[in-house]
């Protein structure tokens, strides 16, 4: 097992739109996650997270500072990073078993390993019997099961995911919080997860790093791990309440802000 | 029962128009000798079949088709998709493709047949010039649209960058290419008999412009017909195939 902790040392990002002027969507950001925790980036819309999430994945260039995965330095994509994004990112052209095969063929996994394990993650994330579907075919829950299954078919050691359930309903999101959770108690990994959604954050992180309104910088960071009970557990007790109340009072200036510069 | 309906109504202003054509010479009302009726056009086909010409002619004409086409078709691919992601590519080719674009195509066959000569390679040269540029700004638009996260999934599943192109930006881009080989398949068709009916020894143009001129009209207006009749058929075809490859749309 290679080391999986992730290190941010002082990171800025400029944004540089096709038209207009720069923009400083990062400052100075430095966080830690520990090897196997669950952290939740949470901010405003706006305030650089998903940012923050696509240098990790090394799909944008680092230009300041320092980003480490188990003390090597981040230069580009890598499949010890799998990411889940938002909008799904499926290949509509590819079936549901086509998309999962994908990166076991990159891979290079022999044909009959390939096969199991595309029919054991078919299970896990419930899909049997949509194998042969295309992703137009599946509602948004199916879709984002199916791009969670690609994901960890590699079994990447970290898993980056940008606000994966913001696309769906309240009953299926909430669904989808189980199935995560369970899926990490089975195979524990690192996990660096988007959100806007203060409860989200409380629910499945052991901890919560609250971002300033751009340009995105580290406000505080709140243990979440009630002794490393998490889900259902812990979503009636008090100190969930109590911890939702202080994060949601961090981030509704922040909010407040971010919604002032959009205007 | 309610298919033929919808097919004879579908079909009902051709039927009108053939009964017209048949009609009209007869009764004297347009002059035989211009639009002979439909029953010696269909005679005459006949005769065109039986003889050998139409075979003949009319697959030289698709073999300087489907050579000219099938080229079109890869090095525009190529091109537009280069173009799209290699960017001395993009700022070499596309100021060439912008001014090239509403040239007349057929304008460019007296060209070809200096450069080329006048037997079949000068043909398809005028086939594979007129395909080439729907085919592609197609593909150039096609892969300029491709979604970055979907690039960014397979770099993150461990793809080249090469791979990449192979297996992101290509399929992705698909359904703007297809509709550019549609297009690219209607102007083949318009290209290759307009150069056939300017200068050859083989094709339908040629068959079109030898029996016009020697007065036949009957059998002239057999080789029109069996023109449109393979270009409707054509993309009709066409149609059906990309329905089938675009089938993951939904």
């Amino acid at each position: 097992m290679t080391a999986t902790g992730i290190s941010f040392r002082q990171v800025s990002h400029t944004y540089r739109p096709p038209r207009g002027g720069a923009v400083l969507a990062l400052e100075n950001v430095s966080l830690e996650v520990r090897e196997r925790e669950f952290l939740a980036l949470l901010g405003p819309s706006g305030c650089g997270k998903s940012t923050l999430l696509y240098l990790l994945g090394g799909f944008l260039p680092v230009e300041t500072g320092k980003i480490t995965v188990g003390g090597e330095l981040v230069t580009g994509p890598g499949p010890d990073r799998g990411i889940v994004f938002q909008n799904f990112a499926l290949y509509p052209w590819k079936t549901v078993r086509q998309n999962i095969l994908y990166g076991l063929e990159k891979q290079r996994l022999p044909r009959p390993e390939r096969e199991r394990r595309t029919q054991e993650l078919i299970e896990l994330v419930h899909l049997k019997g949509f194998e042969n579907s295309f992703p137009a075919q599946l509602s948004g829950g199916m879709k984002q099961r199916v791009a969670i299954a690609r994901t960890l078919a590699i079994d990447p050691a970290i898993l980056l995911m940008d606000e994966p359930f913001g696309a769906l309903d309240a009953q299926t999101r909430a669904l989808m919080h189980e199935e995560l959770l369970a899926i990490i108690r089975r195979a524990p990994k690192t996990v660096v997860f988007v959100t806007h959604d203060v409860r989200e954050a409380v629910y499945l992180a052991d901890r919560v790093a609250v971002m300033s309104a751009r340009p995105g910088r580290i406000k505080e960071i709140v243990d979440t791990s009630f002794g490393g009970r998490r889900g259902a557990e812990i979503a009636s007790t008090p100190e969930f309440a109590e911890k939702v109340d202080h994060l949601w009072s961090l981030v509704r200036n922040e909010a407040i802000r971010a919604q002032e510069q959009r205007e | 029962m309610i298919v033929m309906k919808t097919l004879l109504i579908r079909y009902s202003p051709l039927l009108l128009l053939a009964a017209a054509w048949e009609v009209a010479p007869r009764l004297g009302i347009i002059d035989p000798e211009t639009l002979p009726p439909l029953s010696a056009v269909a005679r005459a086909w006949f005769r065109l079949l039986r003889d050998g010409d139409l075979a003949v002619n009319g697959l030289s004409s698709l073999q300087n088709l489907a050579v000219g086409l099938a080229l079109g078709i890869v090095i525009g691919v190529v091109l537009g998709i280069s173009m799209a992601w290699y960017r001395p590519v993009e700022v070499l080719i596309n100021p060439l493709v912008r001014v090239l674009y509403p040239l007349p195509r057929s304008a460019l066959i007296p060209v070809m047949i200096l450069w080329f000569g006048l037997g079949a390679a000068s043909k398809i040269a005028a086939v594979f010039l007129g395909c080439l540029l729907p085919v592609v700004i197609g593909a150039y638009n096609g892969a300029r649209g491709v979604e970055q996260v979907l690039v960014w999934s397979a770099l993150a599943a461990g793809a080249k960058r090469r791979q990449v192109l192979w297996d992101v930006v290509l399929p992705a881009a698909m359904p703007e290419i297809l509709a550019g080989i549609r297009n690219a398949l209607a102007l083949s068709f318009i290209l290759l008999i307009a150069a056939e009916l300017l200068i050859s020894q083989h094709g339908m143009g040629y068959l079109i412009s030898s029996f016009g001129e020697g007065g036949a009209y009957d059998a002239m207006f057999a080789g029109v017909f069996t023109v449109s009749a393979v270009g409707f058929l054509a993309d009709r075809a066409y149609l059906l195939l990309m329905g089938w490859a675009l089938r993951w749309r939904g």
